[in-house]
């Protein structure tokens, strides 16, 4: 069945079943490969996008369900400035190794640095520990978004 | 200390256009070569489907530069970019930015006019002696075997341009220097870039063996690229998605599979409903793909894996085929002889085998039975560890391709190409010389992909479908069908004397074998610390008979061996009254013997032991508030010294969280990328905390876990900062993807020690049992 959804802007008609989920139709019929598949069943955070400005897990999103939401990917972050922070920092901060989760780290920082541009340890922690790096880059995932908020860079969650 | 493990599992692999191997051999000149074959992948080569090569979506077409080839290794422009090809496979351990930097340096390149390029994975091209060996990542073995080859490699061709300036001079090469890609004669005054030289060097005839011997290297205190932090190569493509993992390609005309296999590992295929899948829309075929080589063993223990039983669905998209199966798809199978494997029986078995004599010595030295009679205090402690995954983020795949000539190509994340090269030849039934192998950037390694049972899925699937096939894994294939992390038991005794010093020890160590012998990441070095520093000890070891596939994970056997010795060192230690690291110091100091296996140098260790406790500030602990301590351990594998302080709280429920580990590690005089080394030693740290709340339970012959939920990656709430310091020595330069984890769970298990007194002795820690008040 037709579905006409909006991703990075643009407006894309897709033929699938509705059942399936965005990511696939990102990766497979839209030739966006950003967006990666880790779960399948929202545990790892690797297909995070923004629906609406909002991180969602792409992963269990069916297509059916996207309807008028605007979807960014990764591959369309770097178009607001708070993105583009954040990509820069994760490079300024050499943030991965393997890189695998990271499309989905940085979309999840970015939302999070949307709605909180100074955000506590505290905040870190909650709004990325749906986020799993198998690399456990996790020290410099932390650095890195505070170096997109112009924030000290320093773990504070001892004290 | 490993026993043997040729291959751990560092990150790392990468991939590239195809090139014509039988254009040039290593080192020999090659005309100008330019044309596509050139493009890095990063730059998004986008080959046309005239010429098959898999194509990245997205990606932009991008003339490619004229490149003048000096070597295998080295291509230069007329404008003066440097491309370096790497030759290791790329998994996250940032070889693919490290090994062209100990090209660059030698080579006297700009760095800032370097494009990397991934090789492709070419025995004759890049896995000479002369190059540092096969191409591979494992066993934290990148940075010691190329540390002198590559700086030769990039030597003996800046050696080239230096020729072609001198030819072109009317001047001595003796006369010449250069500065950063720039070949220099101060007597006149002149100067020529290295891309001004390009086509003239590419002319030239190659080094030969002996001047690649006797080359001569910088003086190391002029280094200007080794040893100053390179951000890693892809960073920039990676946060902004670029296409680039294997999961990534795609080929023209390709179609995705999945694959159903038994649970129980070497199940058979009775019977399968494949007409039913077939009519399902969008699904291409269903078949059943059956087992290559009659011995199992082989097939599910050790570095490569093979093909076992199963049935493919090839669909349009990968979403179809996957639906197929779970909805559609019934397959009997015949599960085989180790269906009755448990877990619960591992431990039972272990247990009844712990009581007797073990069933074979390790080593043993001194007299123990006199040692633990004369003893003023004994300990004895039995410790375990479960079975781990790899969990690779990206789950494994492959993508493969039949040409109608014969050959196939293979887009591959593996770890280790040659014997996957060997594997598929085997599974097509053609000779290895018509595969061709794209080394591509793999989402994490650990190990997993050392093996290469998916390269051999998807060959099977490709032949028999007769398209190019994507083959996929579902995180539940992934963590079902994975070589494991063995578990192990170790049952040890010690005895103290009246000063509290360690007069012998025991291990009666419990493992996993494989027809005779141990099975694969399943031993225990005779050598391990502290044999050799106590004057007893006696090593035995008895093993269980299973049927789950095993393999080496990050610091394997390392991983679960040192979380039971250091722990047991420190039970040791708190018995005889002495501080734990103190304790250790004092251990070290004894050596009895030479030079223990593997080369340990006594003295290095206790140097980091000693460092890391005066960076923790481990003297001032004692003024810690209660629920909160810290541990120490420390630990020799891959050439690599590391001792790890944790501090770690725990809070009357039982809650627990590691605030911060302080790492100190001897990898010799050079850490050639800081940067990169320092984040290989914060993930390894923070892995191997995860380790210790992961376990794979064996139920009924298969795996119990399925995903994420049931078998945890840790967090970013739940991991610690991690300062990471390297001591300098005078000793060559040695990897760092493992050595940094394995001294991880046991400095955090004897940190929870100190908190709470309650002793850790089986992973994974259950919260539950640190309740305190
Ligand atoms: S793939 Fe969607 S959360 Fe893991
Ligand atoms: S960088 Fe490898 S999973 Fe995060």
């Amino acid at each position: 069945m037709a579905f006409t959804i909006n991703v990075n802007g643009k407006t894309q008609t897709v033929d699938v079943p509705g059942d399936m989920p965005l990511l696939w139709v990102l990766r497979d019929k839209l030739e966006l490969k950003g967006t990666k598949f880790g779960c399948g069943v929202a545990s790892c955070g690797a297909c995070t996008v923004h629906i609406d400005g909002a991180p969602a897990r792409s992963c269990v999103t069916p297509i059916s369900s996207v309807g008028a939401g605007v979807v960014t990917t990764i591959e369309a972050v770097g178009d607001s400035p708070t993105g583009r922070a954040v990509q820069a920092a994760w490079v300024e901060v050499d943030v991965p190794q393997c890189g695998y989760c990271q499309a989905g780290q940085v979309m999840a920082a970015t939302a999070l640095l949307s709605t909180t541009p100074k955000p506590t340890d505290r905040q870190i922690d909650d709004a990325m520990a749906g986020n799993a790096c198998r690399c456990a880059t996790y020290v410099r995932i932390r650095k890195a978004i505070k170096t997109a908020a112009g924030l000290p860079t320093a773990d504070t969650r001892e004290a | 200390m490993p026993l043997d493990t040729p291959f751990g599992a560092d990150n790392g692999a990468p991939a590239t256009a195809p090139v014509d191997a039988s254009r040039r051999t290593f080192l020999k000149i090659g005309a100008a070569a330019g044309g596509g074959l050139m493009l890095s992948l990063a730059a998004c080569a986008t080959p046309t489907d005239t010429d098959g090569a898999a194509t990245l979506a997205t990606a932009p077409a991008a003339p490619p530069a004229p490149l003048e080839e000096i070597n295998a290794f080295v291509a230069i422009s007329p404008t003066g970019k440097i491309r370096i090809m790497a030759k290791n496979p790329e998994i996250g351990q940032g070889v693919k930015t490290m090994l062209p930097m100990l090209i660059a340096e030698e080579l006297d390149a700009d760095w800032s006019a370097v494009d990397i390029e991934q090789a492709m994975a070419d025995a004759a091209l890049y896995g000479t002696a002369a190059s540092g060996g096969m191409q591979f990542a494992g066993g934290s073995r990148a940075t010691p075997s190329t540390w002198l080859p590559l700086r030769r490699l990039g030597a003996a061709t800046r050696q080239v341009l230096l020729q072609a300036a001198a030819q072109t001079w009317g001047v001595p090469v003796g006369e010449l220097t250069t500065g950063p890609s720039v070949v220099i004669h101060a007597a006149s005054n002149r100067r020529a870039t290295y891309g001004e030289l390009a086509t003239a060097a590419a002319a030239l005839p190659a080094p030969d063996d002996e001047m690649m011997k006797t080359v001569a290297l910088k003086d190391e205190a002029s280094f200007r690229i080794i040893g100053k932090s390179v951000k890693q190569w892809d960073t920039p493509r990676i946060v902004r998605g670029e296409p680039m993992f294997g999961i990534d390609m795609v080929v023209p005309g390709m179609k995705y599979a999945v694959f159903e296999q038994c649970g129980v590992w070497g199940g058979k295929v009775v019977s399968a409903n494949l007409d039913e899948v077939k009519a399902v829309p969008g699904v291409v075929d269903a078949f059943i793909v059956r087992q290559v080589g009659d011995d199992l063993a082989p097939l599910i223990d050790g570095t490569n894996l093979g093909l076992l039983d199963g049935v493919a669905i090839v669909a349009d998209d990968w979403w179809t085929a996957k639906t197929a199966r779970e909805k559609v798809l019934k397959v009997v199978w015949d599960e085989g002889a180790s269906r009755t494997d448990s877990s619960a029986g591992f431990d039972a078995k272990a247990a009844e085998l712990a009581k007797g004599a073990p069933q074979s010595v390790l080593n043993e030295k001194g007299d123990v039975a006199a040692a633990m009679k004369a003893a003023a205090k004994t300990v004895e402690a039995s410790y375990s560890y479960p079975f781990l995954p790899h969990a690779t983020l990206e789950p494994q795949n492959c993508t493969a391709r039949i040409n109608a000539d014969g050959t196939a190509e293979f887009w591959s994340t593996t770890q280790l190409p040659e014997p996957g090269r060997g594997l598929v030849a085997k599974v097509l039934g053609v000779e290895q010389s018509a595969i061709k192998i794209h080394m591509i950037r793999a989402g994490g390694g650990f190990g997993r992909r050392l093996a290469n049972d998916y390269m051999a899925q998807a060959a099977a699937i490709a032949k028999h479908s007769g398209h190019p096939v994507k083959l996929l894994w579902t995180r539940e294939d992934d963590m079902r069908h994975d070589h494991y992390r063995p578990g192990g038991y170790h049952n040890f005794k010690a005895a103290l004397d009246k000063a509290g010093a360690m007069t012998a020890m025991t291990n009666h160590f419990v493992t996993f074998k494989r027809g005779t012998r141990p099975a694969n990441s399943a031993q225990l070095s005779p050598a391990e610390f502290p044999a050799g520093f106590i004057p007893a000890h006696s090593y035995g070891m008895s093993m269980i008979e299973f049927g789950v596939p095993t393999g080496p994970l990050r610091a394997p056997e390392s991983n679960g061996v040192c979380f039971a010795y250091q722990s047991f060192l420190d039970e040791v230690a708190h018995a005889a009254g002495k501080d734990p690291l103190a304790f250790r110091l004092e251990l070290l100091s004894a050596q009895t013997e030479g030079p223990a296996a593997g080369g340990f140098s006594a003295q290095r260790m206790y140097d980091v032991v000693k460092l890391v406790g005066e960076r923790s500030g481990w003297a001032n602990r004692t003024s810690l508030p209660k629920g909160t301590g810290m541990g120490v351990a420390f630990y020799y594998s891959h050439l690599g010294y590391f001792a790890h302080v944790a501090k770690v709280k725990v809070e009357p429920s039982g809650q627990w969280r590691v605030q911060k580990v302080w790492v100190v590690g001897d990898i010799g005089k050079h850490v050639i990328n800081p940067t990169g080394a320092a984040n290989q030693a914060e993930g390894s740290v923070i892995d191997g905390v995860g380790e210790m709340l992961q376990t794979i339970t064996i139920e009924n012959g298969r795996t119990k876990q399925a995903n994420f939920f049931d078998m945890p990656l840790i967090r970013i709430n739940q991991a610690p900062d991690v300062d990471v310091h390297f001591h300098i020595t005078d000793n060559a330069p040695t990897g760092l993807g493992e050595p940094a984890l394995p001294p991880a769970p046991p400095a955090v298990t004897n940190a929870i020690f100190a908190a709470t007194g309650k002793r850790i002795r089986q992973l994974p820690v259950v919260t539950s049992s640190l309740r305190w008040t």
